[in-house]
C-alpha cells in the first residue's frame, strides 16, 4: 500500500511514522520545509490539565501514554526536551477559583489526576494574590520542532521518505476515487492521501477537491533571555480554560509562563482570529506581559528578547478531524488539532493508521470522524 | 506627530534630518546612543570633550556642520527602538523606550510618522575562527568605538584582520590610542583587489576624496611601520583565558588556507571584521523588501516597497559614509515632499560606483569554512559548534532554518542570531543542499531588549 | 600599570586632547574601580585592564567586550541588580553596584 501525507510539521510526522511501522510505502510532501509551521510557532504542550471530560481529552490520555514510549525511541538523536513537569493552575479572582475547582472536579472523574495544592511549595514565587491553585502532575513538555524532527527521522527509519520544498497542486482520479497527487515535483500516485497541512488543510483539502472548514487562529508568544531557573512547572491562569475552547475572533489573552531546558522562559498565549496575518503588535505583547506578571511578580524586570508567532489549525466545532472522507474515496484528514497537536499527534497517528488499516481503534473514532453533526452544517453551507 | 520620523543618527540620517528640515517638514530623529553621529562620527562623551576630535575623524567638519543645521529638530537620544508594526500601504506605529541602555524604567513614547526614513546602518560581520571566543578577539569595530569613545586601546599589541579598507582606519585610530599595531592583514589577494581599484579610473577620481583618504590611513601605516599582508588571514587565536598568540594563514583566492603558511603570532589583542551586515530588522518589520544580501531595496528617490518609508545609507548596500550621506540627503529631501537637485542625485550614482568596487575587491569568500574545526563556536551566544550544527543537520534532514536554529540553538540566544546568522546560514545551506527559507535570521520583530515591565505598561496614545 | 591588555590612553599623551573630567567610582562584585564621566562600564572594566567579565551558561567560558555596539550581548552585566544590561551600552553611573556572577 502507498500512502502520501501531506505535512511534515508534527502530525504529519506521527502519521508517517505510525504508516511506515505498520510497512506502508509512505512519501511526506511539504511544500516548505519540515517543523517549520505551527509545529515550530508552540510551547510544546502535553496537557490534560486544560481539557475537560470529552473525546479530545481520551485522546490526550492516550497521547499521554504513547508520548512515554516515543520521547526514547531515537537515543542518538538531539533531546525532544521530554520533561514530565507537571501543570500548576492558578486562578486569582474569587469567581475563577470556583470554576477551577467545578472544572478540576469534572476532569478527576475522567481520570486526570488534580489536586488543589498551596501553590508557594511548588512555585516559590508566584503571586501572593491567588484564589485556588491546582496542580496537574500528569502535564509535560517536549521541544515542538525537534519532537517534530524525531518522528521524521523515526519515520525514515521505517523506510518513508520525506520529501520537502514540493507543494500538492491537485488531484489525481480514478473511478471517482483519488488516486494521488499532482505536485511541484511531478505526480505521485498513492492508495491513500492523507492530508496533515496544520492550518494550510483547507488549501490543500480544496486543491483536492473537497472543502474542510479549517482556519487559522494567531497566537503569540514571548521569550526571555536566559536566567537562573525560578519556573519549576507549566505555570498558567485559569482563564487559559476558557480561552482555549472559546469562539470569540477578538484577541483573547490568558497566560501561560514556563521554563525552558535553555533557560529562557516562555510567555503565552493570544489567540485572535484573523486569517494568516502574521504582524507582531505591540498591544497583543503588552496584554502578554501583563498577565504573565499577574502570576510572577519578578517577570517586571525580567528583559524579552524576542517574540513569534503562529497559527493554530481551527475547526469551528473545536475538535480535531481525524479520519476518511466520505466525499472523496482514498482522501484522509488529520488536522484541527488547534493549540493541542503537540501532544495529540501520537494518539492521532495510531487513531488514523488504525482506520486505515482496518484494525480496531484504541480510542472511539467517531467524534473525530468528518461526517460528525457538529461539522455537518460547515461542510454543507461552504461548499 | 512628526511629518518626518528618522531612525538612525548617523551620516544617512543627520543628512536626511537636515535636508527634511531645510524642506520644511517637522522632523523627529531617533537614536539608541546617547549623542548623534552614529558609528560614524562616534566621539567623546559630553562630559569630557575632546579638543581636537578631528585627529581621529575624517569629515570631522562636515558633522559639525550637519549638528549646527539640528536647530529646530527634535533629537530623541537614548532611544530604543523595539517595534515597528507593519500597516498596509503606510509607515509603520514605531514603538520606542527612552533611558539608559537596558534599564528598566525607560518612558515608552510610540510614533506614527507621515513618511519614515530608516538609516539605521550596519554592524561588523565576523566570520568565526577557532578561538574567536576567547577574551582580547574583538571586531574591529569594536577597537573603533573604544578608540573613538573611551581613548581606550583594546590591547597593547595588536593584530588587525578581516576585509575590507575599515582595517585602515581601525589600525589607524589604534595606534593613535597608544597601541602597538603589529600588523593588517586583508583576506583579499592583490589580483581581485587591483581589478577593483585600478579599473575604469575615472570613477575613482570622482570619488577622488575617498580614495585620499585611505591613502592617509595607508601613510599612518607607513609611518608606524605597520606591515600590511594581502591575502592573508587570522585562522585560529590562542590563549586559556585570554588571546595570548593567533595563527596566521595565507590564503588563497577563495578564502582557504594554503597548507604550510601557517605561523603563530603572540599578540594580547586581535581585532577582526570581514565586512558588514545592515542593521535591517526594523525595515523588515516594517515590510520593506530586501535584496538577497539583506539590503533594503530602495529606488532612485530612497523609496523602499512601503509607501511613505525611505532607506538610506548602508542598509541600502555598504557603501561608506559619503554615500550614507549623499542617500540620506534625497531621502530627507523626498520624505519631505521636496525634490532633490541633480548635482544630489549625481553624487549618489558617484559614490554607489565606489561602493561597488569595494564589494568586488573585498566581498567574504566561501573557502572561510576550511580554516573551522569541529570543536569551532560557530553561536557564540548558544555556544554551538560546527560539528554540532553538521551532525544536528544530518540526523534531522531538514531543509529548514527555522527548523534547524530551533534544533541546534543557533541563532537562538541574546544576541538574536546579530553576530552568526549569516554564517549559520550559509554553513547549513551548504550543508542540507540548500535551506528552503534563507534569510530568516535577519527576522527579528523585537529590535532590542525591553522589561516585561516596560512592556505591560500602558502604552497610551501615539504621540 | 600592566604592560598588557586593554588601557586607557592619558589625557596628557593624547593628541584628541580629551577635556578636564569629573572622577566616578563603580562598585564591581564588591571592588572599587574608578572611572572617567562619560564613560560606559565596558570603558571602565576596560580601562582598568580587565578583559573579560562574564562566563557563558553552556561552557563556563569567559567574555568581556567582543563588537563594542551593543550588537553582540557579550558583556552583559548586572546593573543596580537588574540583570541583561549591556556594559558597552550603559554609561556608569557614580556610585554603580555592578556584578558580573549572573
Amino acid at each position: 500500500m502507498r500512502v502520501v501525507v501531506v505535512g511534515a510539521g508534527i502530525v504529519g510526522a506521527a502519521v508517517a511514522r505510525e504508516l511506515a511501522g505498520a510497512g506502508v510505502t509512505v512519501t511526506v510532501l511539504d511544500r516548505a520545509a519540515s517543523a517549520g509551521g505551527t509545529s515550530a510557532a508552540g510551547e510544546g504542550n502535553l496537557l490534560v490539565s486544560d481539557k475537560g471530560p470529552g473525546p479530545e481529552l481520551v485522546l490526550a490520555q492516550r497521547s499521554l501514554t504513547l508520548w512515554q514510549s516515543l520521547r526514547d525511541e531515537l537515543p542518538d538523536f538531539p533531546s525532544v526536551e521530554y520533561e514530565a513537569k507537571g501543570g500548576l493552575v492558578v486562578a486569582t479572582t474569587t469567581a475563577g477559583a470556583a470554576g477551577l475547582r467545578r472544572f478540576a472536579e469534572s476532569q478527576r472523574g475522567a481520570g486526570v489526576l488534580a489536586e488543589e495544592v498551596d501553590p508557594h511549595d511548588l512555585e516559590p514565587d508566584l503571586t501572593r494574590d491567588y484564589t485556588a491553585a491546582f496542580h496537574y502532575p500528569q502535564d509535560a513538555q517536549v521541544q515542538p520542532a525537534i519532537a517534530t524532527e524525531a518522528l521524521l527521522a523515526a519515520a525514515r527509519r521505517r523506510g518513508a521518505e520525506v520529501r520537502q520544498g514540493v507543494e500538492v497542486l491537485g488531484p489525481i482520479s480514478l473511478h471517482g476515487r483519488l488516486a494521488g497527487v499532482r505536485t511541484s515535483a511531478g505526480d505521485l500516485h498513492a492508495d491513500h492521501v492523507v492530508v496533515a497541512a496544520g492550518p494550510w488543510s483547507g488549501e490543500v483539502s480544496s486543491r483536492l477537491g473537497v472543502m474542510l472548514p479549517v482556519r487559522p487562529r494567531r497566537g503569540t508568544i514571548l521569550v526571555t533571555t536566559r536566567m537562573p531557573q525560578r519556573i519549576r512547572h507549566k505555570v498558567y491562569d485559569a482563564d487559559y480554560v476558557g480561552a482555549v475552547g472559546s469562539d470569540d475572533a477578538a484577541l483573547q489573552t490568558s497566560s501561560v509562563v514556563e521554563s525552558t531546558a535553555s533557560g529562557t522562559v516562555l510567555i503565552g498565549s493570544s489567540r485572535e482570529r484573523r486569517g494568516f496575518d502574521g504582524r507582531i503588535e505591540a498591544r497583543v505583547l503588552s496584554a502578554l506581559a501583563a498577565k504573565a506578571m499577574v502570576l510572577f511578580p519578578f517577570l517586571a524586570d525580567v528583559a524579552v528578547m524576542r517574540a513569534y508567532g503562529g497559527f493554530r489549525p481551527y475547526v469551528p466545532d473545536h475538535l480535531p478531524v481525524i479520519g476518511p472522507d466520505p466525499r472523496l474515496a482514498g482522501l484522509w484528514h488529520a488536522t484541527g488539532h488547534e493549540g493541542a497537536g503537540i501532544v495529540l499527534s501520537a494518539a492521532t497517528a495510531e487513531l488514523l493508521a488504525d482506520l486505515l488499516l482496518g484494525r480496531e481503534t484504541h480510542v472511539p473514532s467517531s467524534p473525530f470522524a468528518v461526517e460528525r453533526p457538529t461539522l455537518a452544517s460547515h461542510l454543507a453551507s461552504s461548499v | 506627530m512628526p511629518e518626518v520620523l528618522i531612525i538612525g543618527a548617523g551620516p544617512a540620517g543627520l543628512a536626511a534630518a537636515t535636508a527634511a528640515r531645510r524642506a520644511g517638514a517637522r522632523v523627529v530623529v531617533l537614536d539608541a546612543a546617547e549623542d548623534v553621529g552614529g558609528q560614524y562620527w562616534r566621539h567623546l562623551p559630553q562630559q569630557r570633550p575632546a579638543g581636537r576630535e578631528e585627529v581621529l575623524h575624517h569629515g570631522w567638519e562636515r558633522f559639525t556642520g550637519l549638528r549646527r543645521e539640528l536647530t529646530g529638530v527634535e533629537i530623541v537620544t537614548g532611544a530604543q527602538v523595539w517595534l515597528a508594526e507593519r500597516h498596509d500601504g503606510r509607515p509603520p506605529t514605531v514603538h520606542i523606550l527612552v533611558g539608559p541602555a537596558d534599564g528598566a524604567d525607560r518612558v515608552r513614547r510610540v510614533f506614527d510618522p507621515g513618511a519614515l526614513v530608516l538609516a539605521t546602518g550596519a554592524y561588523e560581520r565576523t566570520l568565526p575562527f577557532p578561538g574567536w571566543d576567547l577574551p582580547g578577539v574583538f571586531t574591529a569595530g569594536a577597537a573603533q568605538a573604544l578608540a573613538k569613545s573611551e581613548r581606550v586601546a583594546v590591547g597593547r599589541r595588536v593584530l588587525v584582520a578581516g576585509a575590507g579598507p575599515f582595517l585602515l582606519p581601525v589600525a589607524s585610530s589604534l595606534i593613535r590610542t597608544g597601541a602597538r599595531v603589529v600588523g593588517v592583514l586583508e583576506a583579499g589577494g592583490w589580483s581581485r583587489l587591483g581589478r577593483a581599484w585600478t579599473a575604469r579610473p575615472t570613477e575613482l577620481l570622482s570619488a577622488s576624496h575617498k580614495a585620499g583618504e585611505l591613502a592617509g590611513y595607508a601613510r599612518d601605516l607607513v609611518r608606524h611601520r605597520v606591515p600590511y599582508r594581502v591575502a592573508t588571514g587570522v585562522i585560529a587565536a590562542h590563549g586559556h583565558d585570554r588571546v595570548e598568540e593567533v595563527t596566521v594563514a595565507r590564503l588563497d583566492a577563495q578564502w582557504a588556507p594554503v597548507p604550510g603558511t601557517s605561523r603563530r603570532v603572540a599578540v594580547d589583542a586581535v581585532c577582526v571584521g570581514h565586512g558588514f551586515v545592515p542593521r535591517s530588522e526594523l525595515a523588515v518589520a516594517a515590510g520593506c523588501q530586501t535584496g538577497p544580501d539583506g539590503t533594503v531595496v530602495v529606488d532612485a528617490d530612497c523609496r523602499s516597497s512601503v509607501p511613505g518609508v525611505f532607506a538610506a545609507g548602508e542598509i541600502t548596500g555598504i557603501g561608506g559614509a559619503d554615500l550614507a550621506l549623499a542617500e540620506g540627503t534625497i531621502a530627507g529631501t523626498v520624505a519631505a515632499g521636496a525634490a532633490p537637485t541633480s548635482a544630489q542625485r549625481r553624487d549618489v550614482l558617484v559614490y554607489q560606483r565606489f561602493a561597488t568596487r569595494l564589494s568586488d575587491g573585498h566581498g567574504i569568500r566561501p573557502g572561510w569554512a576550511e580554516w573551522l574545526a569541529d570543536d569551532t563556536l560557530i553561536c557564540r551566544c548558544e555556544e554551538v559548534t560546527a560539528g554540532e550544527l553538521r551532525d544536528i543537520a544530518a540526523a534531522t534532514g531538514s531543509r529548514g532554518l527555522r527548523s534547524l536554529k530551533l534544533s541546534t540553538r543557533a541563532g537562538l540566544g541574546v544576541c538574536q542570531g546579530r553576530v552568526c546568522g549569516r554564517s549559520v546560514e550559509e554553513l547549513l545551506d551548504r550543508t542540507t543542499g540548500g535551506l528552503l527559507d534563507p534569510g530568516r535570521t535577519a527576522n527579528r520583530p523585537l529590535a532590542g531588549l525591553v522589561r516585561l515591565g516596560e512592556l505591560a505598561r500602558t502604552q497610551g496614545d501615539p504621540s | 600599570m600592566t604592560t598588557t591588555g586593554p588601557a586607557r590612553l592619558e589625557a596628557a599623551d593624547d593628541p584628541v586632547s580629551p577635556g578636564p573630567t569629573s572622577e566616578i567610582a563603580i562598585v564591581v562584585d564588591g571592588s572599587e574601580i574608578r572611572g572617567l564621566a562619560g564613560q560606559t562600564i565596558a570603558g571602565v572594566l576596560l580601562a582598568a585592564g580587565r578583559q573579560s567579565w562574564r562566563t557563558t551558561a553552556r561552557q563556563g567560558r569567559p567574555r568581556g567586550v567582543f563588537c563594542g555596539i551593543g550588537v553582540c550581548f557579550d558583556c552583559l552585566v548586572t546593573v543596580n541588580g537588574l540583570r541583561d544590561v549591556r556594559a558597552c551600552q550603559r554609561h556608569a553611573a557614580d556610585g554603580d553596584e555592578v556584578s558580573t556572577d549572573a
